[in-house]
This record gives structure tokens, C-alpha cells and sequence, in this order.
């Protein structure tokens, strides 16, 4: 053999293996989503699709009739992950651009790393200091005798999503080229009006791949909500109510339920429906995202 | 060619042995496993510690979970023992016969379903009636038992919970539970909530409501009496007499469970826990010893 053709076998070698890695995300992907579909499908034997949807009462295990409604679910999901977005993203804008353009080197070179550590602390103890910390002061603020509810859970998750949404707009608005500002601040412009009239914008996709990454974090978070927001079945009415997420009612339920029982199915049907919303909620801002770049140009 | 074949075979030598050494450690180191209600969580594992100290050589390692979890769990094969704090359904039973499982009970203790508030609630006794109409969202106010103007904020466990299920059928008749009751993870989350809570109510095993350092009911918290109807006497789940005869109505016995006659490692962990010894610390938790026909029964499971 000569060198040559080993480096050129080398080289091939290399590019099957990240081939490889690269089938394997996707052959994760569908094989997840044809495990969901399969498991979910033979709940809509016994329950109808419509109902499952548009039903408010979930009580499979009720001694007269079984009842599978979710609509519940999907409204306070939708509830907390959407609070939990109108407080983290002004926050974590904010802190991003201070973080970017206006703090010394020295200040963000310490604050960076300090927010990133707040990802690593477990949802267990985020969902503790729901417990005895925001709930009490929850209940005490609102007049109410306890603050188990669904602004508890929002407000845990909105910091729980901040450092993903601080740390990638910040990278974002540090990617965009130094010319923008510099230009912007010669024609005479305030700080204020560079970072919001120029560099926010050209930062925009990368913020809203942050916000969406934070919005992930957030619908899909279990242990937290399960441990602040009182998991009632009702209704929500308002943001002092107890609720139940979707994420909450398959971590309750799927340890203890028999196997292969439309109860078992219809929590594979619920983690579906949660596949396809953040799926939607992804598609959505890609189109969004587009549009917004063709406009641009 | 020769050094080759022996560099590969030693790689191949090597790459089995990591492959096979967790299969044989987990052999040779084969813990009984104890899983299920999560009222007897605590109490198992105060006894399985105990139970260590004298006999090392026996590895137990006690988890949580929720009675129904423990009983899948016995019948999947994945634990030991089951810990529940509910009779079996027959439904369980028929599932156990079905795979082969030959289940064995052993009263562990005797449980006083206990119903608590808060200290600042001024009610001291329920009946029944009232404590099915209030898990059941009929009575929203607590005015409308003879307590304060405020809305009754409900406490209660998850569906895989045997102390869930007990106080459906038994309290509330199989009528479902409101829907507005905060379903908590485990005893210890329920009495977090009604510490806080003045108008919460909630239910929980009565070793759950001492304060295991004074021995007295824990600062806060306000056990209450109940009555089988209105009009009779009522009694408190910390009553040993009115339990044991069943004056006090949500009485019940906390069960383990083994799959036929236990042998080895988990029938002399099931005998310290039947012994006095064991027995005792049933009672330093706060729960009541078996004695009479249960203790009775147990002795001929363990033949």
C-alpha cells in the first residue's frame, strides 16, 4: 500500500463515519416518531380522536367510565409555556445585548459562564424551589391560601429557559459583523437606537432560534411543572388555577399503568400530540424566519 | 503477520471482558428489590438499614413509586417484594395467576388513613359524609362544614397511589375525585402543601404526621378527628384502641407481598420485619404492629 492511498482510505473512512452519525439522528427521528404513531394508534380503537381532543376530563381510571379528554392538557401546557415565554424572552434579550454591547469584557467574560452554569442545575431542585419559594410567594402576593398554579410553573420555566436564550442571542448579536454598530454610531445614532433599530435585527434569526430552543426546554419540561403546579384535572381558568400538562399526565400515569391498555396507548397518543406541536411550533417559525429574510433582501 | 494476530486477539480479549464484567458483577452481586407504596417508604427503609447492619452479606435496596407501581413491578418481575397500602385488586390477582406469579401477603402494619389541615383551620372533626363531599368537590366551601369562609383547596395523591385508591372506594364510594385536587407526589409533598395552606386539606398515613423528633404531631399540622356518621363519637387516626378496633373508619393494613413462599435473603428480611424487633419500629414511625389473626395469617405465609 502506499501512503497515498491510505490517506485516501483514511479519508473515505472519515466521511462514512460522519455519514453515519448523521443517518443516526435521523433514523432516531422517524423511528421515535413510528414508535409513537404505533403505540398511539390502537388508543383510537376505543376512543374517538375527536373527543380525545376536544373532551376536558381525563379519568382513565374512573370506576364507572373510563374518560380520556385532553384538551385540558394541551390548554394549561400551552398556558405555562407561553407565560413562561413573555417573562424569559424581554429578560433574556436584554441581558443578551447588555451582555454583547454593553458590558465590559472583563463583566461578561464573568456573567457568560455564571448563567451557563444555571442550565446545569437539575429541574428537581428548580421544581423544589417552586415549592417552598415562588409558591409562597405566589399565594402571598395574589391573596390566595396556596400558590401551587399555573404562574409557578411559568415562572420556574422561564428560568429555567433564560440561560439557552441568553447564551445563544448573545452569540448571535456577537456574530454580527462589527461594521453594523460602528456604522450606525457614525451616522450619529444613540447606543440605544444601534442595538435596537440595527443590531436586534440583524441578529433576528439567531434570536428566534434561541426563543425556540427556550420554548422547547420549556413545553417539554416535566419534573418541574409536575412539582409546581398542583397537577389538577380541571379546566384552567386563570393563572392562579392548579393544571396538569401534558408532560406532567405521562410522567404521573406511565409508570403505574398496565401494558398494552388503551389507557397505556392513549399516553403514547398524548406524547405524540406534544410531538406534533413542538414539530408545528418549529415548522411555524421556520416559515416565519424565511419569510422574514426574503423580506429583508 | 504473527504479532499481528496477537494484537488482535488481545484487543478482541479485552473488548469481551468489558463487554461481560457488569453481566457478572451484577451476578454476583444480586440486590433483593423492594419497590411500591410510597406511605411504607420510609418505614421499609428504616428496617432494611436495620436489617443491613446485622446481616451485611444481604444487599436490599428499598424504592418508591406508588403501590400499583410495586405491584407491576412484582408482576413483571422486576422487584421482590411489593410494598401496597391497599388490598390487591382481584384484577391484580387474576394478572399474577395468568404469568405463573404465586402471590404471598404479609401485613407489615396497621395504617389510620389520617386527614389533616392546617393548624389555623378552626374545624377539629369530619364525618364521613363530609370528607367524601369534599373530595368529591361537592362542598366547595369550607363555611358549609362549619369551618372559615374559604375555599377548600384539595390535596391528594397521583392515581398510581395505593392510599389514592384506598380513600376512592372506601371514603368516597368509587364516586371520582374532584378535579381541582392537586395531585402531589408523595405523602411528604402533601403535608409540604398543607403546612402552608390554611384552607387545605389532605390525606396521608399516619406515620406521616409525627414529627419523629418530639413524637408529637408536627408543628402546623392539625390531625382531625372523624365519625362514622353524624351524631357518633369520633375518633383520631393517632388512637392506637380506636384503629386497632376499628372505631376509627379509615383504618387499614399496609401490605408486602412476595412471588410464592419467600426464601433466602427476603424471608429473613420479611421475619425481622414480622419480629418484635421489627415491629417495634413500625411503631417508632408512627404506624400501628400487627397483631391478632393478621399476625396469625402471616406466620402460616411464611411456611
Amino acid at each position: 500500500m502506499t501512503k497515498r492511498t491510505l490517506r485516501n482510505l483514511q479519508e473515505r473512512a472519515l466521511r462514512a463515519f460522519f455519514l453515519f452519525n448523521g443517518i443516526i439522528a435521523i433514523v432516531a427521528l422517524v423511528g421515535i416518531f413510528v414508535l409513537l404513531l404505533t403505540s398511539s394508534f390502537p388508543a383510537f380503537r376505543e376512543v374517538d380522536l375527536f373527543k380525545f381532543l376536544s373532551e376536558k376530563i381525563w379519568d382513565p381510571t374512573a370506576p364507572d367510565i373510563p374518560l380520556y379528554g385532553i384538551l385540558s392538557q394541551i390548554v394549561s401546557s400551552l398556558m405555562v409555556t407561553a407565560v413562561a415565554l413573555v417573562i424569559a424572552v424581554p429578560i433574556g434579550i436584554g441581558v443578551a445585548a447588555y451582555l454583547s454591547d454593553v458590558a465590559h469584557w472583563r463583566v461578561r467574560e464573568i456573567v457568560k459562564p455564571v448563567i451557563e452554569v444555571l442550565a446545569a442545575i437539575p429541574s428537581v431542585v428548580i421544581g423544589f424551589l417552586g415549592i417552598v419559594l415562588v409558591g409562597p410567594f405566589l399565594a402571598k402576593i395574589s391573596g390566595r391560601t396556596h400558590g401551587l398554579n399555573a404562574l409557578n410553573g411559568a415562572v420556574l420555566l422561564a428560568v429555567m429557559s433564560l440561560p439557552t436564550i441568553i447564551s445563544i442571542s448573545e452569540d448571535a448579536l456577537s456574530a454580527v459583523p462589527s461594521a453594523y454598530g460602528e456604522a450606525s454610531l457614525a451616522l450619529g445614532a444613540s447606543k440605544w437606537q444601534t442595538i435596537v433599530r440595527v443590531k436586534l435585527p440583524a441578529a433576528l434569526s439567531g434570536i428566534i432560534a434561541a426563543i425556540m430552543l427556550g420554548m422547547g426546554r420549556a413545553i417539554g419540561e416535566t419534573m418541574t411543572v409536575l412539582m409546581a403546579t398542583g397537577n389538577a384535572r380541571s379546566f384552567p381558568t386563570g393563572l392562579f388555577d392548579s393544571v396538569r400538562t401534558l408532560t406532567s399526565n405521562i410522567a404521573i400515569e406511565l409508570g403505574e399503568v398496565p401494558y398494552f391498555t388503551t389507557h397505556y396507548y392513549a399516553l403514547f397518543a398524548i406524547g405524540l400530540v406534544l410531538f406534533l406541536m413542538t414539530f408545528l411550533i418549529n415548522l411555524l417559525a421556520d416559515i416565519f424566519l424565511r419569510k422574514y429574510q426574503e423580506h429583508e433582501l | 503477520m504473527n504479532e499481528k494476530w496477537i494484537k488482535i486477539l488481545v484487543l478482541a480479549g479485552l473488548a469481551l471482558a468489558i463487554v461481560f464484567t457488569p453481566v457478572l458483577m451484577s451476578q454476583s452481586r444480586k440486590m433483593i428489590q423492594v419497590k411500591g407504596s410510597d406511605t411504607l417508604v420510609n418505614l421499609v427503609q428504616i428496617l432494611a438499614e436495620n436489617f443491613m447492619e446485622k446481616n451485611p452479606s444481604v444487599p436490599l435496596a428499598v424504592l418508591g413509586g406508588g403501590s400499583s407501581t410495586g405491584i407491576s413491578a412484582l408482576l413483571n418481575g422486576t422487584c421482590d417484594i411489593a410494598d401496597a397500602s391497599r388490598d390487591w385488586k382481584q384484577k391484580e390477582f387474576d394478572q399474577a395467576w395468568e404469568k405463573g406469579i404465586k402471590v404471598k401477603l404479609f401485613a407489615l402494619a396497621i395504617d389510620g388513613l389520617s386527614i389533616v389541615v392546617n393548624e389555623k383551620n378552626p374545624l377539629n372533626e369530619l364525618t364521613m359524609d363530609q370528607v367524601a363531599a369534599l373530595y368529591r368537590g361537592e362542598v366547595k366551601k369550607w363555611k358549609d362544614v362549619g369551618g372559615a369562609d374559604l375555599k377548600v383547596s384539595l390535596y391528594g395523591r397521583q392515581s398510581n397511589s395505593g392510599t389514592y385508591a384506598f380513600l376512592l372506594e372506601h371514603v368516597l364510594k368509587n364516586k371520582p375525585y374532584s378535579t381541582d385536587m392537586k395531585e402531589m407526589n408523595g405523602n411528604a409533598q402533601i403535608i409540604e402543601g398543607i403546612l402552608s395552606d390554611e384552607a387545605g386539606i389532605g390525606y396521608t398515613g399516619v406515620g406521616y404526621v409525627v414529627d419523629k423528633s418530639t413524637g408529637q404531631v408536627m408543628k402546623g399540622l392539625k390531625v382531625l378527628k372523624i365519625s362514622k356518621a353524624k351524631g357518633q363519637p369520633s375518633y383520631s387516626p393517632l388512637d392506637k384502641e380506636a384503629v386497632y378496633s376499628g372505631n376509627y373508619p379509615i383504618s387499614r393494613a399496609l401490605w408486602q407481598a412476595t412471588n410464592g413462599t419467600p426464601t433466602g435473603g427476603v424471608k429473613a428480611f420479611i421475619e425481622y420485619e414480622l419480629s418484635p424487633e421489627g415491629q417495634k419500629v413500625v411503631e417508632a414511625e408512627g404506624f400501628f404492629p400487627i397483631q391478632g389473626p393478621l399476625a396469625e395469617k402471616n406466620r402460616e405465609n411464611l411456611k
